[in-house]
């Protein structure tokens, strides 16, 4: 017996009515619970204390400040190289064997899960080049984590900036490099800055990569070459361990506060690169 | 002076442009550095296929973790696809696009939750849910699929809403002109269209749940063993390789290195496979629009 479309298309907007409801309900569920414990933990004291007995008690200080250098230190590396990179592509090459090779590259390093990474860190630039558990070790493995995206979103940013733009700078007498930092950069920049955001984001919420590479020290970095934990790390072992609910629940509602502050600029910064494109 | 800057300027963004490909490579000698030499010791089958994970005494095995990342991830696959794809097809075909506009960017917001809270929750919400209700430890694939299912939610509602939406509006109203109702159109028209899209969105999720490791380490239990069913707990590969690395020396650290070359092989397979099946659909777009 064949069922009447009219009732196939009901049931089939029911089920997929259901499906997205539940998902944006465990999303959100996710969310709620997270802030709901941890939002209360969590003062001026708790943020800007040093914490005490592993963890047990105190604040987190230390490795909010590992959430901010560690992400900044990927950021200034991974920015000159993928912005150079996409800037290379766009503006001074053709499609030739040598682009699709590091787009190639560019696509399988996107592809890499964390823990790679980290277990690449860790024998790179902790053991080999000695640079121990350290900001300067986290923050190379990062930014190679995150070159990808940034060379992406550049990408994309440079090619959305008009020819007529470059065509005028030309005109005028500018050379391609001259064209490229006073006309293309500027105009890109909304786009680069969205790309930049998101890898600040990734850097913020990833564990597996910063925990080899960066270590687990719980004090203030004096140097490069000092180990720093971050929030998530700092998470990952108040559960782990057992060590303490609420400072665990605390510290995860700040890192997911942070993490979609940081989202919700990328993106509003896109909307505003694609509103004040289309104008 | 001027072009002989312009020269230097080009030659040092040539070699920037190589930074990508250069860690890439250097990652690759590193990892197989460490790792072939250790499974060429060893024998490939011996490391793939045995039971045996006791690397205090020269046992290096890593088949139940083979077995372990396979089921995790087939199961995130079983929960996360069929919900990951309805809500792409939902909010592309069924909901205003002012609704749309709002809740596509919601879910992909919520991409950046951090998989360590992913984990805790599983931790401390799903595993107690599982094992009052199912019995067993609680920490098993069953949690480890779940917690991955949800996870790679917002990889395939974002990359399945993109090949849907590419699709021609043409197409749709040709099937609606014909007298089929919107849910024909879609399964009928719309889908086959966007079929290759929504594979890659999935195969790309797959690579993000084999790929995955702090969550997994949280909720999966970490035995060493090959489950028998759900409820048992068992540990993947990445969590093998987080879970001992701290304090791995020699023939096991490099034995982990090796664990990872397996890891970087299937992923990379399951990417390229990805990449593929998204070419052909750009390829597929490119010749309707003609």
């Amino acid at each position: 017996m064949r069922i009447p479309p009219k009732y196939t298309q009901k049931a089939a907007v029911a089920v997929l009515a259901g499906a997205t409801l539940v998902t944006l309900a465990v999303l959100l569920f996710i969310i709620g619970f997270v802030l709901d414990k941890g939002l209360p933990v969590v003062s001026f004291k708790f943020l800007f204390t040093n914490p005490e007995d592993m963890g047990r008690a105190g604040g987190i200080f230390p490795t909010l400040v590992g959430s901010v250098l560690l992400p900044l230190l990927a950021i200034a590396i991974a920015m000159p190289l993928g912005v150079g990179t996409a800037v290379y592509l766009t503006e001074y090459t053709r499609e030739t064997r040598v682009t699709k090779v590091i787009r190639f590259g560019t696509d399988c390093l996107a592809g890499i899960p964390s823990i790679i990474f980290g277990l690449f860190g860790f024998i790179f630039f902790v053991a080999m080049l000695g640079f121990g558990w350290s900001l300067l070790s986290g923050g190379l493995t990062l930014a190679i984590m995150i070159l990808p995206t940034i060379i992406r979103t550049s990408e994309e940013a440079i090619r959305a900036v008009p020819h007529s733009f470059r065509e005028v700078s030309f005109s005028l007498g500018a050379t391609r490099w001259e064209t490229v930092i006073k006309v293309v950069l500027p105009n890109a920049l909304p786009g680069i800055v969205t790309g930049v955001m998101l890898g600040v984001g990734r850097c913020i919420s990833e564990t597996a990569a910063v925990i080899f590479t960066a270590g687990l020290a719980l004090r203030l970095p004096q140097s490069p070459f000092d180990s720093v934990r971050t929030m998530a790390v700092h998470y990952y072992v108040l559960v782990r361990e057992g060590l303490s609910t609420e400072n665990a629940y605390g510290t995860a509602a700040i890192l997911i506060i942070a993490v979609l502050l940081v989202n919700m600029t990328a993106y509003w910064l896109m909307h505003r690169f694609i509103a004040r494109r289309t104008k | 002076m001027k072009l002989n800057r312009e020269k230097v300027v080009e030659r040092l963004l040539l070699g920037v442009a190589f930074s990508a490909i250069a860690s890439l490579a250097l990652i690759a000698v590193f990892i197989l550095k460490e790792g072939v030499p250790f499974m060429l010791k060893v024998g490939p089958g011996n490391f793939l296929l045995s039971s045996d994970w006791e690397p205090q005494d020269g046992k290096f095995g890593i088949y139940p973790m083979i077995i372990a990342s396979l089921w995790i991830t087939l199961g995130a696959m079983f929960i996360g696809a069929p919900l990951g794809v309805a809500g792409a097809i939902f909010l592309n075909e069924f909901v205003p696009r002012s609704v749309m506009r709002i809740v596509k960017p919601t879910i992909e917001l919520l991409a950046g939750i951090p998989s360590v809270v992913f984990g805790g929750i599983g931790m401390v919400v799903l595993a107690p849910l599982i094992r009052s209700h199912f019995g067993g430890p609680g920490l098993s694939v069953l949690a480890g699929s779940i917690v991955l299912g949800v996870m790679v939610l917002p990889t395939v509602i974002s990359i399945s809403t993109d090949a849907i939406s590419a699709v021609p509006n043409t197409y749709r109203e040709g099937a609606l002109a014909l007298g089929a109702t919107r849910w024909q159109a879609v399964h009928m028209v719309v889908l086959k269209a966007a079929r290759s899209g929504i594979v890659a969105s999935i195969i790309l999720a797959m690579g993000r749940a084999v790929g995955e490791t702090m969550a997994v380490i949280m909720v999966a239990g970490n035995a060493v063993k090959v489950p028998h069913s759900a409820l048992d707990s068992v540990r993947t590969l990445t969590a093998n390789i987080a879970l001992e690395m701290g304090y791995a020396t020699g023939m096991h650290r490099q034995a982990l290195f090796a664990t990872g070359i397996v890891l970087f092989v299937v992923i990379m397979i399951l990417n390229s496979i990805a990449t593929a099946a998204i070419r052909r659909r750009v390829g597929g777009k490119g010749n309707s629009k003609k």
